[in-house]
C-alpha cells in the first residue's frame, strides 16, 4: 500500500500544468475560480480546447476518442484543473448519455452522436424526473406508442437542467403495456429538442437563478432508430449510467480549493482586530469540513482504486453522492458565516462581466447567500440523499 | 406563574393574525417585493391606524405600553406572514433608540410622526469591517461651532431607501474599538453630502450602503449625551434582536406545518411520503426545535420585562438557540419538500431565506454563544 506518484504520474502532472498554464483562456479561468456562472460559449470553447489536445473524454474508452487514462492519472487531472481554475465539464453529453451511447447503442449511433458531444458541438440534456416522478423515477408516465417507423411521445419532464440550451434530450419513457412491472416498460429515447410538439418552460429557482425547466412532450415524432437498445430495457441502462459516473460525483478536488480558499478569505475578514481564522469557534468549524473532506478524499480513491482492478462501482459509491453534497453544502454556509451582514444583499449578476452597476460589499464573499441558498439542491438532484441511504440500506446493508 | 395572553394581547394577535391571513398571502407579497418601494405605504398607513406602530413604545411617549411580551406577539404574526413592511427598523430599532435616549423634545417631534405612521427611519450601525461589533466604528464626527461634520461609510442599512431620517453610529473620540467616543446623530436622508446606494436583500427586504461625506449635523439633532450613545445602542439592538427572535419564531412554525402537511399529500413509491419513518423522525425533529425556540424565547421577553430591558443574557440565549433551530427547519424544511422546495414559486423557499438572513441578522448564532458565555 502506497500513496505516492510514480515517476511517470509525475510527469504526467507537469504535463498537465503546462497545458493548463498555455491553453486555459484567462477569462475563463478568472470566472472559474470566482465561481462565477460560465455562459454556454465558455464551456464550448473550453472543450474545444480540450478537444483538440485529446482530452475531451476523460472517461471514455479511447476508441471513441477518449483518454484511456489510469484513475490516479484522473485524479491528478481532477486535481490540477481545480487548483488552477479550469471549470469542471457540464455532464449530460460527456458523462451521462455518452457512456450509455458507447456501451449499448448502435454502431450507427456511436458514429452519429460521439464526435458532436466530443466537440461540444451538441448539448445534450436530460429527461428522467417528472413532475409525480421524482424519487419514485420508475413511476414515471411519459409515453412513447409506436407509430409506424416512430414513436409518438407524449408527456412532461421537470428539473431539466440547461434545457434552455441543449440541442439533444436523452428520455425515459414508457413504452409497454400499463399493466407491466414498472422498470420494464421504461426505454431510453434520444429526441431532437427541435422536433414539431416540445415546449420548453424555465423555472426559476431559489436566488432567483434559471437553471432548470420543464420539457413538455405533445405528440412529438421520434423515429425508432432513435431508441438506445432494445425496448423495455432502458431502466437497465439507465442505471448502468447512474453506477457508471462516479468518479468525481463527491467534487473533492473542487471542494479542496473552495476549502483553501475560505481559509483566505477568512484570514482576510477583520473582527475586532484579529482576523475570523483567530476566531476558535470558527477555526474549529473550517477544521471539521477539512477533516471530513480528507476522509472523503480517500474513500474516493478506494472506489476508484476497486473500479481500475475490474470491480464496477456499487452501491457504497453513493456515500460519495451524500458526503459529497454535505461538504460542499457546509463550505457554502461557512461562506455564509465570513460574509456577516454583506450576506444580506442581493445583486443579481454584480460579479458577470457584463455588469454595469455599482458593486456592494467587499468582494466575491458578497454572493456567498445566493450561492448556499441554490445550493441547497446539491442533496436533492440526482437521486436525493434521502434515495442514496435507501440505496446503501438496500444494497449494501442488506436491510 | 402564567403563560396566558392578556385580553389586549389576544385582541392584538388576532387583529395581525387576520391582516396576514387576509391581506397578505403569499403572491402580493411577492409583488411588495419586486414594487418600486418594496412595501406597502398603504399597508402601513394601516398599522398607523390600528395601533400598531404604537407597540413598541411606552405610555408616557404615547404607546401602548412597550412590553416585550406585546411586540413578540406582534412580530410572531408578521412571521407567519413573511411581512416586508419596515416595522423593526422603523418603530423597533430606530423608535426604540429615540425613546431610550432622546430628549423630550426630540421625542415630542419624532414619536408622534412615527407613531402616526408619517416618519420612516434607519438605523446606520454596522460598517464594512465591524462585523457584530457595535463598537467598532470609524465613522466619524467633528465638531466645528454648532454642528457636527460627518463622514464615513454604513453598510447594510435596513430601510433606508424609504428613510426619511437616519440615525448614525458615529465615533467623536477614541479609537476604533473604544466603547467610550462613540455618539448617536440623527441626518435627515436628504442631507447634503449623503448617498444611498440601494439594494434588495436575500430575503426581500431593503438595505443600502450609505456614505457620507462632510455631512453637517447640527448639534441638536444630537440623540443623547457625546460619547456615551454604547450601551443604549446595545439596548437597541437587544430589543430588536427579541423582535427578530419572535419573527423567526412564528416562521419556523408555518414552515415547519407546512412541510408536515406537504408529505400527507406527496406521493411517491405508492405511499404519502409522510409514511417514511425516516421522514417522520426528522420532522418531529423540526417540531422539538420549535418548541424549544419558543421556549427560549418565552424566557428572554419575561426576562427582558421584568429587567426593564437589562438581559443581555437572555437575549443572546434567545438568539443563539433560536438560531441552531431556523437553521435545521429551514433546511430540512426544503430538503423533505425536494425539487419544488427550491423553486421561487414555493413559498417555503421564502420562509427559509428569511430564516437564513434571521441567523446572522444582529449577531450570528456563534456570536450570541459567545456573548452568553461571557455574561
Amino acid at each position: 500500500m502506497n500513496m505516492d506518484f510514480s515517476p511517470e504520474e509525475l510527469v504526467f502532472q507537469q504535463d498537465v500544468r503546462q497545458f493548463l498554464r498555455e491553453k486555459l483562456p484567462p477569462d475563463i479561468r478568472e470566472s472559474t475560480l470566482k465561481e462565477i456562472p460560465l455562459a454556454k460559449e465558455n464551456f464550448v470553447r473550453w472543450q474545444k480546447i480540450l478537444y483538440e489536445k485529446g482530452w475531451a473524454a476523460v472517461n471514455w474508452p479511447v476508441e471513441y476518442g477518449g483518454t484511456g487514462w489510469t484513475s490516479t492519472q484522473k485524479y491528478i487531472w481532477a486535481n490540477e484543473c481545480a487548483n488552477f481554475g479550469a471549470p469542471d465539464v457540464i455532464p449530460f453529453g460527456l458523462n451521462m448519455v455518452a457512456p450509455v451511447i458507447f456501451t449499448y447503442g448502435s454502431e450507427e449511433q456511436k458514429k452519429r452522436f460521439l464526435p458532436d458531444i466530443l466537440q461540444s458541438n451538441v448539448w445534450w440534456c436530460q429527461g428522467y424526473s417528472e413532475p409525480n416522478a421524482g424519487s419514485d423515477l420508475a413511476s414515471l408516465k411519459t409515453t412513447a406508442v409506436r407509430d409506424g417507423d416512430a414513436y409518438l411521445v407524449n408527456g412532461t419532464k421537470t428539473w431539466t437542467t440547461l434545457a434552455h440550451y441543449a440541442d439533444w434530450i436523452f428520455c425515459l419513457v414508457r413504452t409497454g403495456e400499463p399493466e407491466v412491472k414498472n422498470q420494464a416498460a421504461i426505454s431510453f429515447l434520444l429526441i431532437d429538442m427541435k422536433c414539431p410538439g416540445i415546449t420548453v418552460s424555465p423555472i426559476t429557482t431559489l436566488g432567483e437563478y434559471h437553471e432548470v425547466n420543464e420539457v413538455h412532450f405533445d405528440n412529438v415524432r421520434v423515429p425508432v432508430a432513435n431508441r438506445i437498445g432494445e425496448e423495455g430495457q432502458g431502466w437497465t441502462y439507465a442505471k448502468v449510467l447512474l453506477t457508471h459516473e462516479r468518479t468525481g460525483i463527491a467534487r473533492v478536488a473542487i471542494a479542496k480549493k473552495r476549502l483553501q480558499n475560505l481559509k483566505s478569505v477568512a484570514k482576510e475578514t477583520g473582527d475586532s482586530g484579529t482576523n475570523l481564522l483567530d476566531n476558535t469557534i470558527f477555526a474549529q468549524k473550517v477544521a471539521e469540513v477539512e477533516i471530513e473532506l480528507l476522509a472523503l478524499e480517500f474513500t474516493e480513491l478506494r472506489t476508484l482504486a476497486a473500479i481500475s482492478t475490474g470491480n464496477a462501482p456499487g452501491a457504497e459509491s453513493s456515500i460519495l453522492k451524500i458526503k459529497g453534497t454535505e461538504v460542499a453544502q457546509r463550505l457554502d454556509e461557512l461562506y455564509v458565516e465570513i460574509a456577516g451582514y454583506y450576506g444580506m444583499p442581493f445583486v443579481k449578476d454584480q460579479f458577470k462581466s457584463d455588469f454595469d452597476g455599482e458593486m456592494v460589499g467587499p468582494g466575491l464573499i458578497t454572493s456567498s447567500t445566493p450561492r448556499y441558498i441554490n445550493n441547497r439542491k446539491a442533496s436533492i438532484y440526482g437521486g436525493s440523499n434521502e434515495i442514496q441511504k435507501n440505496i446503501i440500506s438496500k444494497w449494501v446493508l442488506g436491510l | 406563574m402564567d403563560f396566558s395572553y392578556s385580553e389586549e394581547q389576544q385582541m392584538l394577535q388576532s387583529s395581525v393574525s387576520k391582516f396576514v391571513q387576509q391581506d397578505y398571502d403569499f403572491h402580493r407579497r411577492c409583488k411588495l417585493v419586486s414594487s418600486d418601494t418594496g412595501f406597502s405605504l398603504e399597508n402601513w398607513r394601516l398599522f398607523a391606524e390600528l395601533g400598531w406602530l404604537m407597540v413598541p413604545f411606552n405610555e408616557q411617549d404615547g404607546g401602548l405600553g412597550g412590553s416585550a411580551v406585546d411586540l413578540m406577539v406582534l412580530m410572531e404574526e408578521f412571521g407567519r406572514g413573511l411581512v416586508v413592511e419596515p416595522f423593526l427598523a422603523t418603530a423597533v430599532l430606530s423608535g426604540g433608540l429615540i425613546a431610550d435616549s432622546a430628549s423630550e423634545a426630540q421625542k415630542r417631534e419624532l414619536l408622534g410622526l412615527l407613531m402616526e405612521g408619517q416618519l420612516q427611519l434607519a438605523f446606520a450601525f454596522a460598517e464594512s469591517q465591524s462585523r457584530y461589533n457595535l463598537a467598532d466604528i470609524t465613522t466619524n464626527a467633528k465638531k466645528e461651532g454648532d454642528a457636527y461634520i460627518l463622514n464615513g461609510h454604513k453598510a447594510v442599512v435596513l430601510n433606508a431607501e424609504a428613510a426619511d431620517k437616519l440615525l448614525v453610529t458615529v465615533r467623536t473620540s477614541g479609537v476604533q474599538y473604544d466603547r467610550e467616543g462613540v455618539t448617536l446623530l440623527m441626518v435627515d436622508a436628504d442631507s447634503e453630502g449623503v448617498s444611498r446606494q440601494c439594494y434588495r436583500t436575500v430575503d426581500g427586504h431593503r438595505a443600502a450602503e450609505v456614505k457620507f461625506k462632510n455631512v453637517k449635523v447640527p448639534e441638536a439633532n444630537r440623540i443623547g449625551v457625546e460619547g456615551t450613545a454604547l450601551p443604549a445602542i446595545e439596548k437597541s439592538i437587544d430589543r430588536a434582536t427579541l423582535a427578530l427572535c419572535a419573527e423567526a419564531v412564528g416562521a419556523m412554525e408555518k414552515i415547519y406545518k407546512k412541510t408536515v402537511e406537504y408529505t400527507k399529500t406527496r406521493e411517491q413509491f405508492g405511499v404519502a411520503i409522510g409514511k417514511f419513518q425516516a421522514l417522520q423522525h426528522r420532522m418531529v425533529d423540526m417540531f422539538t426545535e420549535y418548541e424549544q425556540a419558543r421556549s427560549i424565547l418565552l424566557m428572554a421577553v419575561l426576562q427582558w420585562d421584568s429587567n426593564k430591558g437589562a438581559a443581555p443574557k437572555a437575549v443572546s440565549a434567545a438568539k443563539s438557540r433560536i438560531g441552531k433551530a431556523a437553521r435545521l427547519i429551514g433546511q430540512e424544511a426544503i430538503q423533505i419538500h425536494g425539487g419544488i422546495g427550491v423553486t421561487e414559486e414555493l413559498d417555503v423557499s421564502h420562509f427559509f431565506k428569511r430564516l437564513t438572513t434571521i441567523q446572522y441578522l444582529f449577531g450570528s448564532t456563534d456570536f450570541h454563544t459567545l456573548r452568553f458565555a461571557e455574561h
